[in-house]
């Protein structure tokens, strides 16, 4: 880990809508490239950074539509840059494909979908959680992704430095689950000095370019290959195609099996990309699991419910995907119920569901979107589970 | 905790007026304030609205669930809020724009601050002189605390205008409702 460009830290205690304080955090991990196209409820952070970008040299792009803007942000990467797109949902939609060119290419790049009510272009100006298992699987093939998703202003900072540092790490695009809510509301946001933020830096190669394999790999902890960008004196080809250490094309069911299960296994074999909040999980009867807005909705409903004497505790996810199987499996013996509680009709708790596999219950409290729940509703939802 | 609901119609300035106060209370009140603003088409004329949950702990339910103070800068504004004001709630209301309705008893402090601003030659100003009879007559947060809030907020080139906007507005209160504010005050500690 290196420290933060100064140049990209506003730091300081600032007022700062959640998109706002998304594109500080983008900013001061060293973004200097956005390719983007307009959205509610995200503009705000293109706004934002296209605004700072003049004092440090970075570049916006307008493009004509979301496919394009990943394409761009692909390739940014590629030319060197530290790069970000942001979106909602019917733009997230549009961007799958290229998503699936950034993981096969292995490109660290940052994806920031404020979420609002879908499907379609259901409600723009409202939050909705309802595109998480689109970022779990809304490309095709076989892959693992990561994202965060952040409750507050401050989170959204933190969380999208968090994410670039998981990006460059393991070499794959990650998702920041912004929500509208968060999004568009209003904090305290607090930017340490550039020195106190730790940034991870590409991983590069350091040989002779002549010699340069762009997938060869060379024992890295992370499983994946070191980098070299266009016009680093190195001649090379990358490609979406099923690819082989050269990054030619090699359309076997040999080389297929070798890319795509380490493209797999570079994160699903780690339980230590894991990012939770606990509170009052020790001899707990009913554990309440969250995300994004919802973990300080449901802490309202937690609340009552221990004022009326449920044992109830709380997982805030900070990381969202990979799942916290590991833990979720520690715990499905000793409670009774898990509650999942989103902003969606149920996807996230279908992971808990997997996970208990019966031997607690495993419910959810959730709605179509377009306002946070009702703490009153979690907290009877807390105590039918404790029953 | 506290519930504040500011209205208007867009170009008042109303969300800035949210901004303002949270940002003063947050940074440099020692409280913790979410702003949240229904949105929607704010283009200039429309009705809009922030909403601002002020706590002396974190906030965690983002949105207000009644209101304690409302400031009302339009008729509209004030007709579809007030009956969302919590009995012991007060009313801030512009004096020459918003008639308030005999049967609704609320504590009320009324100030004309669109005419003040007028005086000082900048229509546009009227939120500030809002925001400094807030600030006098609740109590909520220190004449202090809002005016290390406002740079950054309004453009630098109208900073000293805005800041004398709100001293303005603040005098007025003081003048109108020194012992009242005072009581106001008093309530919100």
């Amino acid at each position: 880990m290196v420290k933060a460009d100064p140049l990209g830290v506003l730091t300081g205690s600032h007022y700062l809508d959640g998109d706002e304080a998304c594109a500080e955090g983008a900013l001061a991990a060293g973004v200097r490239f956005l390719a983007g196209y307009p959205i509610t409820p995200s503009t705000e952070v293109a706004e934002r950074c296209a605004a700072r970008f003049p004092f440090m040299g970075g570049t916006f792009i307008q493009m004509e539509d979301e496919l394009a803007s990943m394409a761009a942000v692909v390739a940014g990467v590629w030319g060197g840059s530290k790069c970000l797109s942001v979106t909602s949902g019917p733009g997230f939609s549009l961007m799958m494909e290229n998503i699936g060119l950034g993981i096969m290419m292995e490109t660290p790049l940052v994806v920031v979908n404020v979420q609002r009510g879908g499907p379609s272009t259901g409600l723009p100006t409202m939050p909705g959680q309802a595109d998480m298992m689109q970022a779990r699987w809304g490309s095709h093939g076989d892959y693992e992704v990561i994202a965060v998703a952040p409750n507050s202003p401050q989170e959204a900072f933190d969380l999208t430095v968090e994410a670039f540092n998981l990006s460059e790490r393991f070499r794959t695009p990650v998702f920041v689950m912004l929500d509208e809510c968060v999004g568009h509301m209003t904090e305290k946001v607090v930017i340490p000095p550039a020195d106190e933020i730790e940034v991870e830096p590409r991983y590069m190669y350091t040989g002779d370019p002549k010699e340069y394999l762009p997938y060869k790999l060379d024992g890295n902890e992370y499983n994946v290959p070191p980098m070299l960008h266009a016009g680093q004196g190195a001649r090379f080809h990358t490609t979406g195609l099923t690819h082989d250490e050269r990054g030619y094309p090699d359309m076997t069911p040999a080389c297929q099996d070798v890319l795509v299960n380490r493209l797999v296994d570079k994160i699903r074999k780690r339980d230590d990309i894991v990012h939770l909040e606990e509170d009052g999980i020790e001899g707990a009867d009913v554990i309440v699991l969250s995300y994004g807005i919802s973990t300080r909705v449901a802490y309202g409903g937690i609340r009552i419910a221990r004022e009326r004497g449920v044992k109830v505790g709380h997982i805030a996810m900070k990381i969202v995907w990979p799942f916290p199987e590991k833990r979720i499996l520690e715990l499905v013996d000793s409670v009774k119920g898990i509650l999942t509680v989103e902003m969606n009709l149920g996807q996230m708790a279908l992971e808990t569901e997997r996970l208990a596999q019966g031997r607690c219950k495993t419910v959810l409290a959730g709605h179509a979107g377009g306002t946070v729940h009702d703490p009153k509703v979690i907290a009877k939802a807390i105590e039918e589970l404790a029953k | 905790m506290y519930e504040l609901r500011v209205t208007g119609f867009g170009g008042q300035g109303v969300i800035r007026t949210g901004m303002i106060i949270g940002k003063a209370l947050s940074l440099y009140g020692g409280l913790h304030a979410t702003l949240t603003q229904s949105f929607g088409p704010e283009a200039r004329g429309s009705a809009c609205s922030a909403q601002v949950v002020i706590d002396e702990e974190p906030v965690t339910y983002p949105y207000i669930t009644g209101t304690d103070f409302l400031i009302a800068m339009s008729q509209e504004g004030y007709a579809k809020n007030v009956v969302n004001l919590r009995e012991n709630g007060t009313l801030i209301a512009e004096k020459d724009l918003v008639v308030t309705d005999p049967e609704i008893k609320r504590k009320t402090f009324s100030v004309p601050a669109t005419r003040i601003a007028e005086d000082l030659g900048v229509r546009i100003a009227g939120n500030l002189v809002m925001i400094g009879f807030f600030t006098a007559v609740t109590g909520l947060c220190e004449l202090e605390a809002v005016k290390q809030a406002i740079p950054g907020t309004v453009p630098d080139r109208f900073l000293e205008l805005n800041l004398r906007a709100l001293q303005e507005g603040y005098d007025y209160g003081v003048k109108e409702y020194g012992d009242a504010a005072v009581t106001a005050g008093e309530a919100t500690k």
